[in-house]
C-alpha cells in the first residue's frame, strides 16, 4: 500500500483503477441528524462577500470580463486568485474570477457572436486561424448535415442540438486524480495503449489510439497546471484539504478546455468524507476546517462560467453551468451511502446562502436514514435549492456509483458517457400528422409528403396512424442528426480530460429527448373523449382547433390519458431502438425541455387539446399548467406512471407549492413533504424538483430584484436565479400551477 | 345496490385538515349557512359529481402509499359530510379493511342512525363549533347550536378522538367571555385532544359573488396576531393543547 493511503482498507482499488472499491471499503455511514454541522468560518464568510460584490457587478454588466485572443487549455492562463489569503481552495477557469474564456473548437461564430454582444471584439489572428486554418466541429456538421437535417432543424422539430458548442454530459471521474495521482493513471493510459498494438489496425482502433494520445497529453497538461498553484498532483492526495484540491483540479481541467452546456461533477462528497474522517479520527483537523472546506470548494464550483450568447441564456434562463453533485442514495449492500460530508455539501445552502450552482441533486430512497430525509426537507423549504431523483429505480439499472449529468441524466461514474440529443418536438410532430408532414406554421413540406387529414372532425385512429408515420421519419432523421454531430464532436473537439478520467472500454448512450409530452397527451386525449373540428386556413393548412364537450387531461391520476402518454413514450423509444447509432451507442430518451419550453412553445402552433399557437408547453413531463385539478398528488402520480425503463435518460417533474400548503408550521411542512417524495418515489417516480414560496414572494421579486439577489428556483431539472430569467419565463413560472389549496 | 354520494372535489394533497398528507373529500350540501363560509359553492345538495361508494373508495386507495408514508388518511369535509352519512359509511367500510384512517369534518347538526355507525370507522372527528354563544351561534350559521353540543356529548361518551376547531373573526367570535367558557365547557371532554384556533380569511369571497349570494363580512378584517394569541392562550388556559392557523 501507498503510504498516502494509511489506514485505508484494502480492495481491489488498490491495485486497479476503481474508486468504488475505495468507496465501499472505507466510507463511514452516516444515520444521525444535522446537529453536528457548524457555521462558516470568518474567513469563507469574508471571501463570500468578495465573490458576491462582484457577482453583483457582474449581474450588472452581463460579465466581469473576457478573453479575446487566446483560446482557452488546461494550461493556457497562469494561476489566478479572488483574495490569496482568504482563498482555502484555488484555481479559476481563466487568470481572473469570472472572467470567461473562450473554446472555439466548438465553433468559431458562436464564440464571436457572444463576445460582440457584450462588447468585446475576437482578435483578427484568432479568428482567422478558426476560419482558415484550423476547423471547428460547427464546420465539420454542416459539412456533413443533410437538407432533410437542416429543414428539421430550422423548422424547429428537432431543436438544441449541440452543433454549434461543446456537447457536454460528460462527467469524468475526478476523483481519481486525489486517490491515485496523477502518474498512476497516465501509466494506466501507457498500458491500455500499448494493448492497441494489434496486427490489423481498423479505423475505430486508430481512433482510440489518438484518443488515447490525447488523453496523456491532457493528463501532463493538468499536473502543469496544478503545479502553477503550487500543487504536485502527481501523487496521491495525502490528507483532507488534498482530496479536495485535487478533485477541484481535475474538474478545473475539464472546464478550463470545454464549455459544454452541462459540466456536471459526479458524486464526490462521500468519496471526499472518507479523507475527512480519517483525519478527525487522528485529530488533524475539525469540524470547523472540514466545513471550510465544503464551504470554500463550493463556493468555486458557484463561480464556474462560459462565453454564451445572449440567445443561449434565454433559451436556458440564465447562466445555467449543470455543476451537479448527486448526493446520498443507497449502496446494494444496503448501507446507506450517505455521509457526513452529505449533510456538510447541502449545508452550503445555508452557510453561503441558497443559489443555483452546484446542482445539488438528492438521490433519494426510501431507505435513506430518517435523519438525512428530514434535512433535505427542511432545506428544501427554506432554500427551493434541491433537486430529488429515485435511487431506487436507478441503482437496479446503473448500480450504487452512477452520478447525475445535467438534470437527470444517470451515468455510472468513469464508466459511462452520453452524446447529448437535446429533444424532439412531439407537439409539432403530431400537427405534422394531422397536416401532411407539412409545417403548421411555414406551410414548408419538412416532414415525407402523405396525405393530410381532410375531415371536420378529428379521428382518433386516423391521427394514430398516420403520427406513427410521422414518428418514424422523425426517429430516423433524429438518431442521423446525432449521429453526424457526435462524429464531428469526436473529431473536433474531443473532450480529452473528461475521457482520461474514464475506463477505455465505456457505454455510450445516444440521449435522445422529447418535449410537449403532456401537450399530445391531452390532444390525443381530446382527439378520443371529446370532438375536435379542425379549423383550416385558405391553403387548407390545420391552424387551429375547437373542443367541445370534456376530456381527461394528463395530471390528474386518470387512466384514460394517463396510458396514451405512458404508450406515446414507448413508442416512440421503440423507434428509436432500431436506428444504428455511431459508436454503437444504446439509445436512450429523456422527458425535459430545461426551460426551453417556452421557446418549444412559441415555435409550435395551436394543437387539439386547446392550446393555442405560441403559448408554451408544460416543462418536462409536467401536465399542462391549470389541467390538473385534483391536487399535487394526482399531477404527480400521472407523472410517476411514465415508465424509466422507456426514458432512461430521466423524466423531469417540477413541482412549486406555497408553504401554507404544504403544513401549517416547518415541522408539518417537513413531514409532510418527506411523505411526499416517499410516496412519490415509492410509485416509481423519477425526478422532483421541488420549490416552496409564495406567488406573491415572486411577483414582489419581478418589480424588486435588487431584494432578492439569491432567490433560487427549481425549474426542469436544475435551478436559476430567479431574478436573471427574462419576463416572460418569469411569468411562465408564476402561472405554471402553484398548489395552495 | 349502492348509495351514491355527491362530492363537490377532491384534493389529493390535503396537509391541513388533520394529521399527514390526506386526501380531501369535499361533499356536496350543508344544512348550514355560516356568514363566514368559504366553500358556499359546496351548499346546495343537488350539485356535485355523483360517485358510488366503490368508485370513491377506488380513487383514495390510489393514494394509499403517501398516507403511510406520512401517517395521514382520508377526510371528509365539505359541505356537511355527514349529510350523506349513509353514503360515506359505505366508503368508510371499504376503507377500514385497507387500514386507511378516517378523519370528519363536521359541524355536528346532522344526527341519525347512519351518523353513529359512521362514527364507530372514524378514528378523528373535527367538531366545528361556530361560537359558543347560542344566540350568536344561530346568527352565524342560521341553525341551533344545541345538537352540536349533544354530538359532543357522544363523542365523549364513545371515546373518539376530537379536535375542536374555532374560527376567529372579528366582531363575530372574538367576544373573550364567549370563549373564557368554552374552553372552561371544554375542559370536561378528556377526549378533545387538540383545539384548532382557525383565523378568519376572505379567500372564499369570490364564490359568493360568483353565486350571486350577499357576502356580509367585506368590511370584516382577518384578526390580528395579538388577538388570535390572546385567543389562543384563553384556550390554552384549561391544559388543551391549541393550534393555530392564520
Amino acid at each position: 500500500m501507498r503510504q498516502e493511503w494509511y489506514e485505508f482498507k484494502p480492495g481491489s482499488w488498490t491495485t486497479d483503477i476503481n474508486v468504488r472499491s475505495f468507496i465501499q471499503h472505507n466510507y463511514t455511514p452516516y444515520e444521525g441528524d444535522d446537529s453536528f454541522l457548524v457555521g462558516p468560518t470568518k474567513r469563507t464568510t469574508e471571501l463570500w462577500d468578495e465573490v458576491s460584490e462582484l457577482m453583483k457587478e457582474e449581474t450588472k454588466k452581463g460579465i466581469i470580463d473576457a478573453e479575446t485572443k487566446k483560446p482557452s487549455t488546461i494550461t493556457a492562463f497562469g494561476p489566478g486568485y479572488l483574495n490569496k489569503e482568504k482563498e482555502v481552495i484555488v484555481g479559476f477557469q481563466t487568470d481572473k474570477p469570472l472572467k470567461r474564456g473562450i473554446m472555439p473548437n466548438g465553433g468559431i461564430r458562436v464564440v464571436r457572436k457572444a463576445l460582440e454582444s457584450y462588447g468585446y471584439t475576437l482578435d483578427k489572428t484568432t479568428e482567422d486561424i478558426y476560419v482558415n486554418s484550423r476547423k471547428t466541429h460547427n464546420d465539420g456538421v454542416f459539412d456533413a448535415y443533410t437538407e432533410a437535417m437542416r429543414k428539421a432543424r430550422h423548422s424547429g422539430i428537432i431543436t438544441g442540438l449541440p452543433d454549434a458548442y461543446g456537447r457536454g454530459r460528460i462527467i469524468g471521474d475526478y476523483r481519481r486524480v486525489a486517490l491515485y495521482g496523477v502518474d498512476r493513471l497516465i501509466e494506466d493510459r501507457l498500458e491500455q495503449k500499448k494493448l492497441l498494438e494489434r496486427p490489423t489496425l481498423g479505423s475505430p482502433d486508430i481512433r482510440l489510439r489518438e484518443e488515447l494520445s490525447e488523453q496523456i497529453k491532457a493528463l501532463k497538461q493538468l499536473k502543469e497546471m496544478a503545479a502553477s498553484y503550487g500543487y504536485d498532483i502527481s501523487q496521491p492526495a495525502k490528507n483532507s484539504f488534498e482530496a479536495t484540491q485535487w478533485t477541484y483540479f481535475a474538474y478545473l481541467g475539464a472546464i478550463k478546455e470545454q464549455d459544454g452546456a452541462a459540466m456536471s461533477l459526479g458524486r464526490v462528497s462521500t468519496f471526499l468524507d472518507i479523507y475527512y474522517e480519517r483525519d478527525l479520527k487522528n485529530g488533524k483537523i475539525t469540524e470547523e476546517e472540514i466545513q471550510e472546506l465544503m464551504d470554500q470548494f463550493v463556493m468555486k464550483l458557484r463561480m464556474v462560467r462560459f462565453l454564451r450568447t445572449p440567445e443561449y441564456n434565454d433559451l436556458f434562463s440564465g447562466d445555467p453551468t449543470w455543476v451537479t453533485e448527486s448526493i446520498g442514495g443507497m449502496g446494494v449492500d444496503g448501507r446507506t451511502l450517505v455521509t457526513k460530508s452529505s449533510f456538510r455539501v447541502l449545508h452550503t445552502l445555508y452557510n453561503l446562502g441558497p443559489a443555483p450552482e452546484p446542482n445539488l441533486t438528492v438521490l433519494w430512497s426510501n431507505q435513506l436514514p430518517e435523519g438525512f430525509k428530514k434535512f433535505c426537507a427542511k432545506v428544501s423549504v427554506d432554500t427551493s435549492s434541491i433537486q430529488y431523483e429515485n435511487d431506487d429505480i436507478m441503482r437496479e439499472v446503473w448500480g450504487d456509483d452512477y452520478g447525475i449529468a445535467c438534470c437527470v441524466s444517470a451515468m455510472r461514474i468513469g464508466k459511462q458517457m452520453q452524446f447529448f440529443g437535446a429533444r424532439a418536438n412531439l407537439a409539432k410532430a403530431l400537427l405534422y400528422a394531422i397536416n401532411g408532414g407539412k409545417d403548421e406554421k411555414s406551410g414548408e413540406q419538412v416532414g415525407p409528403m402523405f396525405a393530410p387529414v381532410t375531415s371536420e372532425y378529428l379521428d382518433y385512429d386516423e391521427v394514430i396512424t398516420k403520427f406513427d408515420q410521422v414518428m418514424d421519419w422523425l426517429s430516423e432523421l433524429y438518431i442521423n442528426t446525432l449521429n453526424v454531430i457526435h462524429y464531428m464532436h469526436d473529431k473536433y473537439n474531443y473532450e480529452r480530460l473528461q475521457m482520461a478520467l474514464h475506463d477505455v472500454d465505456i457505454l455510450r448512450t445516444e440521449a435522445c429527448g422529447i418535449a410537449g409530452l403532456s401537450v399530445v397527451a391531452d390532444s390525443l386525449s381530446a382527439i378520443k373523449h371529446a370532438k375536435v373540428k379542425v379549423i383550416r386556413n385558405e391553403e387548407g393548412l390545420a391552424v387551429d382547433y375547437e373542443i367541445e364537450g370534456d376530456y381527461p387531461a394528463f395530471g390528474n391520476n386518470d387512466e384514460r390519458v394517463d396510458q396514451i402518454a405512458i404508450e406515446v413514450t414507448e413508442r416512440f423509444m421503440n423507434k428509436l431502438r432500431k436506428v444504428k447509432t455511431y459508436r454503437n451507442a444504446k439509445q436512450t430518451l429523456s422527458i425535459l425541455t430545461i426551460t426551453s419550453n417556452v421557446v418549444y412553445g412559441k415555435k409550435t402552433g395551436s394543437t387539439p387539446d386547446g392550446r393555442k399557437a405560441g403559448d408554451p408547453f408544460a416543462p418536462g413531463a409536467n401536465p399542462m399548467h391549470g389541467r390538473d385539478k385534483n391536487g399535487a398528488i394526482a399531477s404527480m402520480a400521472s407523472v410517476a406512471k411514465l415508465p424509466y425503463k422507456h426514458a432512461e435518460d430521466g423524466i423531469s417533474y417540477t413541482f412549486s407549492i406555497v408553504p401554507k400548503a404544504l403544513g401549517k408550521n416547518e415541522e408539518e411542512r417537513i413531514i409532510n413533504l418527506t411523505g411526499l417524495l416517499d410516496g412519490y418515489f415509492n410509485s416509481n417516480g423519477h425526478h422532483i424538483n421541488v420549490n416552496v414560496f409564495d406567488r406573491e414572494t415572486l411577483l414582489d421579486a419581478m418589480d424588486h430584484p435588487e431584494k432578492y439577489p439569491q432567490l433560487t428556483i427549481r425549474v426542469s431539472g436544475y435551478a436559476v436565479n430567479f431574478v436573471k430569467l427574462n419576463r416572460e419565463q418569469q411569468l411562465d413560472v408564476i402561472h405554471r400551477t402553484f398548489h395552495e389549496r | 345496490m349502492s348509495r351514491i354520494g355527491r362530492i363537490h372535489s377532491l384534493e389529493s394533497f390535503g396537509t391541513v385538515d388533520g394529521p399527514g398528507i390526506r386526501f380531501v373529500v369535499f361533499m356536496q350540501g350543508c344544512p348550514l349557512r355560516c356568514q363566514f363560509c368559504h366553500n358556499p359553492d359546496t351548499w346546495e345538495v343537488d350539485k356535485g359529481d355523483e360517485y358510488t361508494p366503490e368508485q370513491l373508495a377506488t380513487e383514495i386507495l390510489k393514494y394509499k402509499s403517501y398516507m403511510d408514508f406520512s401517517g395521514g388518511g382520508v377526510t371528509f369535509t365539505g359541505g356537511e359530510p355527514l349529510l350523506q352519512a349513509e353514503f360515506i359509511l359505505e366508503v368508510c367500510k371499504i376503507l377500514k379493511q385497507k387500514g386507511i384512517s378516517i378523519a370528519i369534518d363536521t359541524s355536528g347538526f346532522v344526527w341519525n342512525s347512519w351518523v353513529q355507525e359512521v362514527l364507530e370507522y372514524t378514528d378523528l372527528v373535527m367538531l366545528d363549533i361556530k361560537n359558543f354563544d347560542p344566540n350568536s351561534y344561530k346568527i352565524i350559521t342560521g341553525v341551533s347550536l344545541n345538537p352540536t353540543l349533544k354530538f359532543l356529548d357522544y363523542l365523549r361518551d364513545k371515546g373518539i378522538n376530537t379536535w375542536v376547531r374555532y374560527v376567529l373573526i372579528p366582531g363575530l367570535t372574538d367576544n373573550l367571555d364567549n370563549v373564557k367558557e368554552l374552553s372552561a365547557y371544554l375542559d370536561n371532554y378528556p377526549n378533545v385532544s387538540k383545539i384548532e384556533l382557525l383565523g378568519f380569511h376572505k379567500m372564499g369571497e369570490y364564490k359568493w359573488k360568483e353565486l350571486g349570494l350577499e357576502y356580509k363580512l367585506t368590511d370584516t378584517k382577518e384578526p390580528s396576531a395579538e388577538s388570535l394569541q390572546e385567543v389562543k392562550e384563553i384556550l390554552e388556559s384549561n391544559g388543551k393543547i391549541v393550534s393555530v392557523n392564520s
